[in-house]
């Protein structure tokens, strides 16, 4: 056991392994594909292959005349819809009438091999009648019909959102530049390596269990309780170690209804392993969004006014949608100080896979239009765009004029590591044509302040129990989707109970016999559950320490629970083993068990769409990107990235780190070449669904990185942790625009930044022609926009409510955009 | 999972066991070597065969013998054995340069040569799984009636992917196929045919036993490979170049391109316009141009087909500024 640090702490902040690296490593592990039962049978779907149509006729008699089938399942059978917001419950498990994308499932089998239920879905008779396909947002907004769904704000458009915090047309007029922009980012996928599966069992004495590669188990509960219409008591959904997830795996899936209604059907175990080409179509990933900014900014750089507008393509089904499209406008607001910020954001469907939560969620896109943007003023201001960054941060302990709290602040040391570490000073505007730097900041949320679904419980909990054999089991509802949060349930527990984290039993993801923790989204784990399970664990030590200190005469103040022993911390030979300690609390009050649990404080802001942003505590990162860009082809290379995170207090730094440089190497896929590309003229059908033509980049395209982990504990977080998951990922995408204009000149307004997009953007540089070097959007799509809710940010007097407009504004804004919860 | 289809698996022990057992098994029958191209076709239902006839147990196809005036490979050497044999890294560095530049190190352990010199013509719209092409009503390469590329066409346009292909035909190597009617040698321009579909004169049941070379003789030969992804990517450009100096003069030359055609593309006009120069600056351009013009890549790859053209004039550049600089400093 390690000795205490500086900081008291033995656990908590050293650099060692996970608690399942070792079953990891060797194989032993098992994912949701691994597992196999006797009887078991394997489960194919039928998926559409028209991008918008209505089912006329679905005949399934000849895949049920197949030898080896064992039945056979069509929309009827599952007439319920479900979906991850209350508000967007517009998925069914299997197509009920209408199919919205290639891909959307339709029918599924269960048999006897895989071989059988592959080639039997192929004998369902299908008959459509096609109907126009909506594909991308300017097709949605010029044809409301056909509506891809019968509900949303009107025609195609599924959201539209109009905040004003404080009047912005004020604050352009104090403004010594305004400048606007328009950007656009284009989709992109998670891409884990694992695909998803899911196994159903159903018992003779009707209980279900569902094992799956999911992020969110307590959802899929909630999704199969509404679908089954069976009671959740019954239902136990089991979340396998996922082999990655990025946001992938956090909606309720077909598969997973699917297998379990014929698990219900056939009594046989149903399993269903998608293929790479379904995962594609389950999707969920970075939403297509267009961008136009303006923003207003004195002669050093402070941002009077900031008017932002997001356009979001969301494919066929609402998924987190409305969630993302809130995102999109959120957190512009908690980097550098905004005066007045007004925000207008527009969902469309389109006939596409669904977008939804892709690490980031919702943020990235905006954030790459802001710190592009910040580099265009810098230039214009003639500041150096890290000193400007510098000069504006939003104070620690502040409230922005969209009413998120902001606590521990640590962006300022994160741009000084960066831009020492990188040499920034000597090489910014200086290095040769063909190599550049460049400078990004972001920040992201640890949790959402809010659950999905409204309640007043707790997003977080654990149990803990002390058996007097010294074991210690911690239960708690989290999902360990690779980034280890089963691990930093032990830390938290082994440094408060003075045990070895690898002697600790963590059992988690399993509703039977875990207490709730809301899922592995959010960036929100390691904050909330960590939190549980702090508490659970100081409540444990609160039973144990008067039974030992009644043993060893000392007053429970002076005793230290350190390597696996309870001892008086002035005289250490006298005390007593973890194991006897529990010995002795347990004869004297019975059963060591406690419980902790996490809610996260209430938010300042009371204004409709104040549910999007707040968050316990942010995380705050900033990275220098450096490039080599051919200038004869126009491809880009990053030898190196310099990237700093705020990460509060690191509960594993070998852990954190990993979190940070696989935000960088994902943040150069969509920076460089990722893409959700879509034939819009062969009927909306998915370029290349398969890992060889999806390009990202592998191991091989990755750059060297140099990280700097700056700690700031919050108060909020246990020992001060924020998050790590999602914030490093956000400054890479826009750093590499940066960088690339510093390099050879030229602005690539949208991502993946292509050799192409460089090369014409070079020769039109060369050419003098438009824009002088510029590849990006020329137009913002035309929306109309509703009447903005106006909230007066903290500074002019604002409590964090909306102005309440006249009955006669209140009577009009009802009819135009009736009340809705999200 | 994607699963493969159910098919017999043949394993001759020998070049005529293994055409006797292709006439015995019929049209619906394939060979197969390393498999790193035909099986994923399978998963996808590209190809259909019911028998499948394994090469992989035949000694003779892994023959290759360097030091003879007349170099040999054999076609069932793997990729890897290709990249990493240091005579031939000395002696025809562009073949295992090549070679060496093939998908990934798993694959070129698997994957042969005589693999990759028949490796199917590939497009983005004809490997696809069977649910996604039957979405688009599939394509004239299988089991439809339109090339998507370019749907008033005749013809397929699925793009030769080989690395090695333009290699061979830039250095005008002999490949050797063993058929029912015995053996038969075609030059490799002549193994190609520019159809997506009928991309090889091979008979069906003919076998690709191995490729002679050029004696290595003062020719100098490279090639340049653009993909996505050093890490594993087919090419979308392929710049095969061979050069025959006579001291500071270009003697004979021939410049191939790979990914841009149905087959491995020679380059006339601009092998043409180097033979006689001293292969200076404008001489460069020229060729580089002149293979740039008549490259015409289809809309079926990675990369938008205007890029890939214009990386034509570059990458020809590269090579031929690359092979010049070779020579001065030699």
């Amino acid at each position: 056991m390690a000795k205490s640090d500086g900081n008291g702490l033995r656990v908590v902040g050293r650099a060692q392994r996970k608690v399942d690296a070792t079953p990891k490593v060797t194989g032993e592990t098992l994912f949701a594909d691994d597992l196999s039962f006797p009887q078991m049978v394997y489960c194919k779907t039928l998926r559409s292959p028209h991008a918008h149509a209505r089912i006329i006729r679905i005949d399934t008699s000849r895949a049920e005349k197949e030898a080896g089938v064992l039945g056979v399942l069509t929309g009827t059978d599952l007439p319920i819809p479900f979906g991850i917001l209350p508000v967007s419950q517009d998925e069914h498990a299997l197509a009920l009438d209408t199919v919205r994308f290639i891909g959307d499932p339709v029918a599924a089998v269960a048999a006897v091999s895989e071989e059988i239920a592959g080639e039997a879905i192929h004998l369902i008779d299908v008959e459509y009648e096609q109907l126009r396909e909506i594909t991308s947002v300017e097709d949605a907004l010029a044809n409301p019909e056909p509506r891809i769904h019968d509900y949303g704000d009107s025609g195609n458009l599924h959201k539209l959102i109009s905040l004003e915090f404080g009047t912005v047309a004020d604050g352009f007029d104090a403004a010594h530049l305004v400048r606007e922009d328009l950007f656009f980012y284009e989709g992109s996928t998670h891409l884990p390596i694992e695909q998803h599966a899911a196994v159903a069992m159903y018992s003779a004495d009707h209980r279900l269990t569902l094992w799956s590669s999911t992020q969110t188990p307590h959802y899929v509960h909630i999704a199969l309780e509404k679908v089954l219409e069976m009671p959740a008591s019954r239902i136990r959904v089991i979340a396998c170690p996922n082999g990655g997830g990025f946001g992938g795996k956090s909606d309720p899936f077909s598969h997973e209804i699917v297998v379990s209604k014929l698990a219900m059907m056939t009594g046989r175990p149903v399993k269903a392993t998608l293929t790479r080409e379904e995962v594609f179509y389950c999707h969920r990933g970075r939403h297509p969004t267009h961008m136009w900014v303006r923003t207003g900014v004195t002669k050093d750089g402070h941002i009077t006014a900031m008017h932002f507008r997001t356009a979001l393509d969301g494919g066929g089904y609402g998924s987190y949608g409305v969630a993302s499209t809130y995102y999109t406008g959120a957190l512009q607001t908690v980097t550098y100080q905004v005066d007045r910020y007004k925000f207008e954001g527009a969902r469309a469907f389109t006939n596409k896979p669904p977008c939804g939560p892709k690490r980031g969620h919702g943020t990235p896109q905006p954030r790459f239009a802001l710190e592009v943007q910040m580099d265009k003023i810098a230039e214009q201001l003639k500041l150096d765009p890290a000193d400007m960054r510098l000069k504006h941060l939003v104070p620690a302990d502040s409230l922005t004029a969209n009413y998120l709290r902001v606590g521990s602040m640590g962006l300022a040391e994160c741009i000084n590591k960066v831009v020492t570490g990188s040499n920034w000073k000597e090489r910014f505007r200086r290095l040769p044509h063909g190599r550049g730097v460049g400078i990004a900041c972001s920040s992201y949320i640890s949790g959402a302040g809010l659950p999905i679904y409204w309640n007043n419980m707790p997003h977080s909990g654990v149990q803990l129990q002390c058996d007097r054999s010294g074991g210690v089991t911690v239960f708690c509802g989290s999902t360990d989707i690779g980034q280890g949060s089963d691990s930093v349930l032990a830390y938290i527990v082994a440094e408060v109970l003075g045990v070895d984290p690898f002697e600790i039993r963590v059992v988690t993801a399993d509703t039977d016999l875990t207490p709730v923790d809301l899922g592995s989204y959010s960036s929100r784990v390691t904050l909330m559950s960590g939190n549980a399970a702090l508490q659970a664990a100081e409540r444990a030590r609160e039973l144990i320490a008067p039974e030992v200190a009644k043993q060893l005469d000392v007053p429970t103040s002076r005793l230290v629970f350190a390597e696996s022993r309870v001892f008086d911390g002035e005289n250490p030979e006298t005390g007593t083993t973890f194991a006897e300690a529990v010995q002795a609390a347990e004869a004297a009050v019975g059963t060591i068990g406690t419980v902790g649990s996490y809610t996260p404080p209430a938010s300042a802001g009371r204004y409709r769409g104040s549910g999007v942003g707040p968050s316990p505590a942010y995380s705050y990162s900033a990275a220098v990107v450096e490039v080599h860009v051919e200038p004869d082809s126009g491809i880009v290379r990053v030898p190196k990235v310099w990237i700093a995170h705020d990460i509060g207090q690191c509960i594993n730094p070998t852990t954190v780190m990993g979190q940070v440089e696989g935000s960088v190497y994902m943040g150069l896929g969509e920076a460089l070449m990722e893409e959700m590309a879509y034939r819009a003229n062969r009927r909306v059908v998915h370029k290349c669904p398969s890992m060889l033509e999806y390009k990202s980049p592998t191991t091989l395209e990755m750059c060297e990185v140099e990280t700097y982990l700056v700690t700031d504990p919050d108060p909020n977080g246990p020992f001060g942790a924020k998050e790590v998951g999602q914030g490093p990922l956000l400054p890479i995408m826009p750093a590499v625009a940066n960088a690339v204009y510093d390099a050879v000149g030229v602005r690539v307004d949208e991502v993946p930044i292509t050799p192409e997009k460089v090369l014409t953007a070079l020769k039109r540089k060369a050419n003098g022609k438009e824009g002088g070097g510029r590849y990006g959007p020329t137009h913002f799509p035309e929306i109309p926009w509703p009447d903005p809710t106006r909230v007066p940010p903290p500074w002019e007097g604002g409590d964090g409510k909306a102005i309440r407009p006249s009955d006669e504004d209140a009577k009009a804004a009802a009819v135009a955009q009736p009340e809705r919860q999200h | 999972m994607l699963r493969l289809p159910a098919f017999e698996y043949l394993q001759p022990a020998s070049i005529d066991e293994a055409l006797r057992m292709k006439q015995n098994a019929g049209p619906r029958s394939q060979y197969v070597a390393g498999g790193t191209d035909l099986y994923p076709n399978m998963k996808r239902r590209h190809e259909e065969p019911k028998t499948v006839i394994a090469l992989g147990g035949i000694d003779e196809l892994g023959q290759i013998s360097l030091e003879s005036d007349a170099p040999f490979l054999g076609a069932g050497l793997t990729l890897t054995e290709v990249a990493t044999q240091p005579r031939l890294r000395t002696t025809h560095s562009a073949i295992a340069g090549a070679a060496g530049l093939v998908s990934t190190p798993l694959l070129r352990n698997m994957g042969t040569l005589g693999g990759n010199l028949c490796l199917d013509t590939r497009c983005n719209y004809y490997n696809q799984s069977y649910e996604w092409r039957k979405s688009i009503d599939f394509c004239m390469k299988k089991d439809g009636t339109v090339c998507w590329v370019a749907p008033s066409s005749p013809r397929c346009w699925a793009v030769s992917s080989s690395d090695v292909a333009p290699v061979m035909v830039a250095l005008d190597a002999q490949y050797t196929l063993v058929g029912a009617d015995g053996e038969r040698q075609v030059p490799a321009a002549g193994f190609y045919h520019d159809d997506g579909i009928e991309f090889l004169t091979k008979r069906p049941e003919e076998i690709l036993v191995g490729v002679k070379l050029p004696a290595p003789n003062g020719w100098d030969a490279m090639y340049l490979k653009l993909r996505r992804r050093g890490a594993f990517d087919f090419p979308v450009l392929g710049v095969a170049v061979y050069l025959e100096w006579n001291e500071s003069e270009v003697q004979d030359a021939r410049i191939v391109l790979g990914g841009v055609a149905s087959y491995p593309k020679p380059m006339t006009d601009a092998s043409q316009l180097i033979v006689g120069s001293t292969l200076d600056d404008d001489v460069i351009a020229a060729a580089a141009h002149a293979a740039f013009k008549p490259t015409k890549p289809m809309d079926n790859t990675d990369f938008g087909l205007a890029w890939r053209k214009e990386m034509t004039r570059i990458y020809v550049k590269r090579a031929l500024t690359e092979l010049r600089t070779r020579h001065r400093d030699a």
